[in-house]
């Protein structure tokens, strides 16, 4: 038994927090998110050659060849600053095309997406809250030399800054992917609550798409996937609850009421003490479950399900707390606080909120 | 136990009912001076200051018609009787329990006319829930006082043109709350610097104000001084009766039911989920255990008995109504849910994500929950302060 991480991947997480201290602190996400479609090329130039981008894809495809553990920690690194970086979009799409690409595919793909010169997005359900296979409405007609796509995308995570999407579609021998050039198709920008979290819709009118572009999936792979979504949207969630947890506690240090500091008060002393509980439980929901995605898929459904549906109600409670332990001045867009409140809102539907996951651990457990 | 209206109370509520229906046009055949002639009409019929005594141009409404007032009002989704929010909700009150006569004269007709908006200037940086503490000095000087210091939060400072002020008069005493002043300001004096601050809904509503060298004359001194905090906590226990607000807040249930039916979740109707049901009924059971509180607490009113600390039970409902009404519609519409105006597939066209963004207006604006806990654990329940 050993539930902890080697040195080597303690190394991983200092080394990406030293990067989101210094290359991109919250001055830099803030000016980023000013802009629409938020990006930066020379950030993410800076991340592909660390290595992030490839961490989960093979050696022989030009990749580190390590595992979703790995990636998960580095995912909860960044997202402890929220930085606005498609780090998770491009991990997604690398998984998809591990998972069901060709060799010739994935021969293709796998290093420009290692090496950050095609930058991906994985898009599978159209339906806001729906996570089944009868949520893919995108149709596919078969033409020629391959299909001819029909319909909407409108939920494609970073969207705007990718140049390739990888869309789930319905076609008549049944789902697949779909690689699209971005250029291609019209993206609309999506005004959301959480501006580190871009967002794009696409309409597709007789789009199409060539034989060598197109990936077949079943059911179980849209699971599969829909579940290593779940693993990094999770990851992300630990790492921006544990540092509105620490910002609060800090504050709660700091902040003088009544001649003494409020985090004396039992009121606000026993919240922060709750808060820590869940998110250290979530946390190890969530190691276990990216540890099952490389060494015991079998396991993977139940472990993200109870990862994902505890995380989901508990960060939301916790962002929401985070503004009201900190008074007047974490309602002020200029205090930190309030953007993980909208991040805490913006990871609860992603890939499950806790109905669907604490459903499906209901099911799975033979109720 | 009675729960009929006698005929004077069912005759008045009639009589709103027929105003409203002859006054109130739909939102969308509103000409652009209809605010203004809807706040002369109601002035007309006294009902601005409904319930302030007559010589000062109020209408000596009874308790029960007051109610009857807020409810018709709140029904019909209609605009405030006044533009001065505040000026009408605590300034007008206490300068009629402590105003002078001439102060009486000069502030409260411009309230009731709607002519002059009110801000209040409490909280400073330091000092929010602690606000015995306040340290924004006020010195006299002759015929004046000189005012230095800040104050924080200010909701609608930047277009108020007077500002309720708690000062500090004397920093030697050894009960902080008796070296407080209370100072009605001009918001246009010299040495008034307002800078707005936005909120993480994106709005400007509150500002930080900075006093330098302003000066006061003592005529606008409310109360004696050092005895502001009575005069303001007094003004703030003024408590209206919440009567108006529960019947929003049924409104507001009724949108959100009328959303659940059109939803589905993981392709079925939300409106069969046991949860979403459930969820439903408990607003429902806490806004109508709202109403029935608020209904105990006016009969003790009407008997003259003082109201003491049981309106905290009511605020503490209505803080945790507030956050999370809200924050189920955003949860229940998943991703669409989260698109704000102007979004493709924003619910409402991202009504109820922006307003899961402003719950702090009431759940911090008005006191935090911890302070109303505090007030019903050691006020009613008599535990030692920590
Ligand atoms: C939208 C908005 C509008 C406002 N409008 C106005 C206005 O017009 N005029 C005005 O004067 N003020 C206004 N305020 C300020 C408001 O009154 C204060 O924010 C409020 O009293 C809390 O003070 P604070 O923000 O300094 O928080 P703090 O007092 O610093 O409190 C921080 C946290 O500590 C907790 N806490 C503090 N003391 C204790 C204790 N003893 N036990 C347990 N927990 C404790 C609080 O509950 C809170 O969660 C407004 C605030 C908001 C958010």
């Amino acid at each position: 038994m050993n539930f902890g991480f080697t040195q080597e991947q303690e190394m991983l997480r200092d080394q990406v927090r030293r990067f989101m201290t210094e290359a991109c602190p919250m001055s830099t996400v803030r000016e980023l998110t000013a802009k629409d479609a938020p990006f930066s090329e020379k950030l993410w130039d800076q991340i592909a050659s660390l290595g992030w981008l490839g961490l989960i894809v093979p050696e022989q495809y030009g990749g580190i060849g390590l595992k979703w553990i790995d990636l998960a920690l580095v995912l909860e690194e960044t997202a402890r600053g929220l930085s606005p970086l498609p780090i998770l979009s491009q991990a997604l799409a690398s998984a998809a095309v591990l998972r069901a690409g060709n060799d010739e595919q994935r021969a293709n793909w796998l290093p420009a997406l290692a090496s950050g010169e095609v930058r991906a997005t994985l898009a599978l359900y159209d339906e806001p809250n729906w996570f089944d296979a009868q949520a893919v409405t995108l149709t596919g007609i078969p033409v020629d030399d391959g299909i001819e796509l029909h319909g909407r995308k409108p939920f494609v995570a970073d969207a705007m800054s990718s140049n390739q999407l990888l869309l789930a579609y319905l076609g008549p021998a049944g789902l697949g992917l779909a690689a699209i050039g971005k250029s291609q198709v019209k993206v609309t920008e999506e005004p959301s609550m959480d501006v580190t979290k871009p967002t794009g819709s696409i309409i597709l009118d007789h789009v199409q798409v060539s034989a060598d572009r197109l990936m077949p999936i079943s059911p179980e792979d849209l699971a599969y996937l829909a579940d290593c979504g779940a693993v990094a949207v999770t990851a992300e969630m630990v790492g921006a609850a544990d540092t509105t947890l620490t910002m609060t506690s800090n504050y709660a240090k700091e902040r003088i009421q009544f001649g003494k500091p409020i985090g004396q008060y039992q009121g606000v002393k026993h919240r922060l003490a709750d808060m820590f509980v869940d998110v250290e439980s979530f946390r190890s929901l969530l190691y276990y479950a990216a540890w099952c995605i490389d060494d015991a898929v079998g396991e993977l459904p139940r472990a993200i399900s109870l990862a994902k549906g505890y995380a989901s109600d508990a960060f939301v409670r916790i962002g929401i707390d985070g503004v009201g332990l900190h008074g007047a001045i974490g309602f002020t867009a200029e205090y930190d606080v309030q953007l993980y409140l909208k991040r805490s809102k913006w990871s609860r539907p992603m890939y499950g909120d806790s109905d669907y996951h604490l459903d499906r651990v209901a099911t799975l457990g033979g109720i | 136990m009675d729960f009929e209206y006698t005929p004077e109370e069912q005759a008045f509520r009639e009589e709103v009912r027929t105003f409203l229906a002859e006054n109130l046009p739909r939102k969308a055949e509103r000409g652009t001076d209809f605010l203004a002639t809807w706040l002369a009409k109601v002035r007309e019929k006294g009902w601005v200051g409904f319930s302030w005594p007559k010589e000062f141009g109020g209408s000596d409404g009874g308790l029960i018609e007051q109610t009857i007032l807020r409810e018709e009002m709140a029904l019909a989704k209609a605009p405030p009787l006044g533009t001065s929010f505040m000026g009408l909700a605590w300034v007008g009150p206490g300068i009629m329990q402590y105003g002078t006569e001439a102060q009486k004269k000069k502030f409260i007709p411009d309230i009731l006319d709607s002519k002059v908006t009110w801000c209040t200037g409490y909280s400073e940086p330091n000092h929010g829930s602690d606000l015995a503490s306040i340290q924004c000095k006020a010195v006299r000087e002759g015929d004046h006082y000189l005012v230095n210091g800040q104050k924080t939060w200010t909701t609608g400072a930047a277009f108020s043109q007077w500002i309720i002020l708690l000062t500090r008069t004397s920093f030697d005493v050894e009960v902080k709350h008796n070296g407080i002043t209370c100072l009605l300001v001009a918001m246009d004096s010299p040495g008034i610097d307002v800078r707005p601050i936005e909120n993480m809904a994106g709005d400007r509503h509150f500002a930080e104000i900075f006093f330098t060298d302003v000066k006061v004359p003592v005529e606008n001194r409310l109360g004696e001084e050092g005895d502001g905090w009575k005069v303001t906590v007094s003004a703030l226990a003024n408590e209206r009766s919440s009567i108006g607000e529960v019947t929003q807040m049924f409104g507001k249930l009724d949108t959100l039911k009328a959303l659940v039916k059109r939803t589905n979740r993981q392709g079925k109707p939300a409106s069969k989920d046991p949860k979403v049901r459930r969820t439903l009924a408990v607003f429902e059971a806490k806004i109508a255990a709202m109403k029935y509180n608020g209904l105990r607490y006016l009969t003790k009113q009407i008997r003259g008995e003082p109201l003491t600390s049981e309106t905290s039970v009511n605020k503490l409902h209505r803080a945790s109504l507030e956050i999370e009404m809200d924050d189920f519609a955003v949860e229940l519409t998943g991703q669409s849910g989260l698109q704000l105006k102007g979004g493709s597939d924003a619910v409402e066209n991202g009504r109820w994500a922006k307003s899961s963004l402003n719950w702090p207006n009431v759940v911090i604006g008005g006191g935090t929950p911890n302070i109303q806990r505090n007030i019903i654990a050691e006020r009613i329940l008599g535990l030692p302060k920590d």
